[in-house]
């Protein structure tokens, strides 16, 4: 990950980070705003991810049909993400037409048209997808957790939004949001791939530096404060299996104690896996597992921290055993908690845990797209410094450092306890 | 760079099939500091008696839990302390394995791969633990639109043929199986013969070869059973509709589709283009424009083509709302009627070629692309060169070979409608 790579900001504020790197014909161009649900109040829960979708609908120059046919035609992938912290849209094309998504993503950053018909029918397409999500359990467990675990901050909602919202948001609202939000100053862009930096910054110049900057957007200022208690939930639903969530308060990305604690998380449920396009590893031998489903308390047992602008969650998710009660499980979990607050965990586990998660930065480096959505991704809650020293922070965490962070932040009383409740064909 | 010299060819491929049968292939990528070790073997789930349906991906499943040198957490602890992966699946012709490690640790992919093709114990605890494991994903699969409407979809498609059974099995059938009928089914059909192993990343192919020698090279199996003949597929007289009822759902899930072709068959290419102008071009081609973009009735509608071994399927999914079932099927139908009626236009094609063209080398940046890439030229027999000609072959393709493909295989009056949800 020391490939050189080049960070300016151009005249407009426009943030540009180009990387070299010539193992393919290939390019992946991103842009990202500093925009997403945390960006949202009730009654407008929804409209980042609406709004991103409706930047596929078309400008004057690009209108719909001809966009997404243009970028297949030649051969190129391109997708886009709405998340808590940011929208993210990307596309990966063979070297020599990467220009065409740079023209679009300059002319979508201002000129989309947001037609009334289309955002009509876009609505019912979120709605499908919301009822889509609503069909799994853990959707719905997990929605229910998360807006409990956070009562003020605008984490309190999913991305996709209230269903009430999806339904009553117009075109204004959408096109208001994507005005305020979708502003040079508050953009990076990001490319790696095969291609020569001094013409590449020259041509990025050339189509996004003539877009006026836009007033700093607005943000809401809602921390959320301590939990003086557990909470405990329940959520019932179609099907026979249950399922138990804990989830946790976790500091900001750019907060030191992030790196003891995803060692923790590695140790705990195994490896958290930084890379978008390239999967994880097996956790079998994680101290969860262990506990958990080596003694047939659960079926399955997964962690994860995410690296977020304010504190957020640390979830762990239970797929309860056929045979067995959540309470049961839970009781097993909180011993194995117990456990490593009051143990010492060997220097041995760190020094896997930093194997572990060189291994899966070797696999997301063998795909440019993986490698271009590094550079904007780290640079939306820290910057790019944070992947690049990602390793070196891991390798000077402690055992100290490990026990400290477990006894700070896996306390009963800030936590929340979500259980699924299967109505076994009496729903 | 060059795009032709970026793809796999005969110049940088390297094929050896060893004397006890299994074929290794090689590319190398020293760009990067990892490898993938990925193949197939013979046990797939063609082999399960009906009764005990699921057997196969059982005994796939279960040859990571326990060997003679090591217990299942020995297994996992070497495979994780390093960042390694190693993990079997099952289909219906054959299974396989797919493992990933840095390069240093291709000899540990390859020991465990060689202790659990050889040395398996099928520890009874474990058999257990594993098949909870298996019941609740048949529970969670049970409850699952998508899953469903895909069986329905198969049961009625592939009517007493072996491609209409889950690999899955069922509840029953999973619940039948014995601790020895995981032994017997290992011992007759794990051997080297039509075993593929691909090796890609940052190693030598003469290296890469050496260490599958060393770990699987001198494995032998006289008792490996012969691969059984496939009764042919019959024809759909009419069209046939199933709604399987899931209650409690808020989507409702809907495939209607006919049989596709082989991969070998001479259409497959004029089918697979045909498929991405029907559901999948630019957002999921006509269909997607048809149910999503203009009706706005699903986030997701598009087409597939499952093109195997043997005959597969050609069909058309989307996700709906429970009362917009009808509406999106009578939609879909339309649009098939079109497809055999009208055929596609030039622009069309002319599209599909540019995007099948333009996105090989992205399918192929990774080692786990290029590992998948060597392995369907194996598998299919396409030889060591076809990335290479894949440009002209696709441009070869006209508008009537697309014509003729739909019309050979889709008939609208004779379609497979299933949907599972409320």
């Amino acid at each position: 990950m020391k490939d050189p790579l080049i960070q300016t900001t151009l005249s407009n504020g426009l943030k540009v980070l180009l990387k070299e790197v010539h193992t393919a014909p290939i390019i992946s161009s991103w842009l990202w705003y500093r925009v997403g649900s945390r960006d949202e109040v009730q009654g407008r829960t929804g409209v980042s991810h609406w709004v991103e979708h409706m930047q596929f609908k078309g400008t004057e120059q690009f209108p719909a049909n001809i966009l997404d046919k243009a970028i297949s035609r030649e051969g190129g992938t391109w997708n886009a993400f709405t998340y808590i912290d940011w929208t993210a849209y990307f596309e990966t094309m063979p070297a020599a037409k990467i220009d065409l998504a740079l023209r679009l993503e300059s002319d979508r950053m201002s000129n989309s048209r947001f037609i009334p018909e289309e955002v009509a029918s876009e609505r019912t397409v979120i709605v499908s997808e919301r009822e889509g999500s609503e069909n799994e359990p853990l959707f719905r467990l997990g929605e229910a957790v998360q807006q409990t675990a956070f009562r003020i901050h605008p984490y309190h909602h999913e991305v996709i939004g209230d269903m009430a919202d999806l339904h009553s948001m117009t075109r204004d609202d959408l096109y208001n949001h994507y005005r305020t939000f979708y502003v040079p100053n508050n953009a990076i862009m990001a490319m790696a791939g095969d291609f020569d930096t001094e013409s590449m910054l020259a041509r990025i110049r050339e189509l996004f530096e003539s877009i006026p900057a836009g007033d700093e957007p607005a943000r809401l200022a809602r921390p959320e404060p301590a939990q003086n208690g557990e909470v405990r939930l329940s959520v019932e639903g179609p099907g026979t299996t249950s399922y138990v969530q804990v989830c946790y308060r976790f500091p900001a990305a750019s907060h030191p104690d992030f790196f003891p604690l995803s060692v923790l998380d590695s140790l705990l449920a195994g490896p958290s896996n930084l890379n978008m396009f390239s999967g994880g590893i097996s956790n079998k031998t994680s101290r969860l597992y262990r506990a958990l489903v080596d003694k047939e308390y659960v079926v399955s047992v997964h962690g994860g921290a995410q690296a977020t602008i304010d504190p957020f969650m640390y979830t762990i998710t239970m797929t309860i055993h056929p045979r067995r009660k959540p309470e049961e499980a839970l009781a097993a979990f909180d011993k194995e908690i117990q456990r490593i607050k009051d143990e010492r965990v060997t220097k041995e586990e760190i020094t896997r845990a930093i194997k572990q998660a060189r291994a899966l930065f070797a696999y997301g480096s063998e795909n440019i797209t993986n490698q271009g959505f590094w550079l904007g991704y780290a640079e939306m809650f820290a910057d790019y410094s944070w992947f690049e020293s990602y390793l070196e922070k891991l390798s000077a965490v402690t055992v100290r450092d490990v026990q400290r962070v477990a006894n700070e932040y896996l306390k009963p009383q800030s936590r929340v306890i979500g259980t699924y409740v299967p109505l076994d064909g009496k729903a | 760079m060059n795009k032709q010299n970026s793809l796999p060819g005969p110049g940088d491929i390297y094929r050896e099939v060893l004397p006890n049968g299994i074929t290794v292939l090689s590319r190398s990528n020293f760009n990067s500091p990892s490898v993938v070790m990925a193949g197939y073997f013979e046990a797939g789930a063609l082999f399960d008696p009906d009764e005990k349906l699921g057997l196969a991906e059982y005994t796939v499943l279960s040859l990571m839990r326990g060997t003679k040198s090591r217990t299942f957490d020995e297994i996992y602890n070497a495979l994780e302390s390093v960042g390694a992966g190693l993990g079997f699946n099952t289909g219906v012709h054959k299974s396989g394995f797919h493992g990933r490690s840095l390069v240093e640790d291709l000899p540990l992919l390859l020991g465990l791969l060689s202790e659990a093709f050889t040395k398996p114990v099928f520890p009874k605890a474990e058999m257990e633990k594993l098949r909870a494991q298996l019941l609740t994903g048949l529970d969670i699969r049970a409850e699952d639109t998508g899953d469903m409407a895909s069986m329905v979809f198969d049961n009625i498609l592939f009517k007493g043929h072996p491609y209409s059974r889950p690999e899955d099995g069922f509840p029953e059938t999973i619940k039948k199986i014995k601790r020895d009928d995981l032994v017997k089914f290992h011992r007759e059909h794990f051997g080297p013969r039509g075993m593929v192993i691909a090796i890609v990343g940052g190693v030598k192919p003469e290296e890469a070869v050496r260490q599958v020698k060393r770990a699987v090279g001198g494995w032998q199996v006289k008792s490996q059973k012969e691969t059984p003949a496939l009764p042919p597929i019959k024809a759909l007289k009419k069209t046939v509709s199933k709604h399987h009822r899931i209650a409690g759902k808020s989507q409702s899930d809907l495939i209607i589709g006919t049989n596709g072709p082989m991969r070998r068959d001479p259409e497959f290419m004029a089918a697979s283009i045909g498929n991405n102008i029907l559901g999948q071009f630019g957002m999921m081609g006509r269909i997607g424009d048809v149910v999503r973009e203009k009706s706005g009735l699903a986030y997701y509608a598009y087409s597939s083509l499952s093109a195997g071994l043997g005959p597969g399927s050609w069909e058309v999914s989307a996700g709906v709302n429970p009362q917009n079932v009808k509406k999106a099927s009578d939609l879909i139908l339309d649009e098939l009627r079109r497809f055999v009626q009208e055929g596609v236009n030039a622009d069309e094609l002319a599209d599909t070629k540019a995007n099948f063209v333009g996105r090989l080398p992205l399918s192929l940046e990774s080692n786990g692309g290029v590992a998948n890439a060597l392995l369907n030229i194996e598998r299919h027999q396409l030889g060591l060169d076809y990335y290479q000609r894949y440009e002209g072959l696709v441009n070869e393709v006209t508008a009537e070979d697309v014509l003729t493909a739909a019309r050979k295989f889709i008939d609208p009056d004779k379609l497979v409608i299933a949907a599972a949800g409320p």
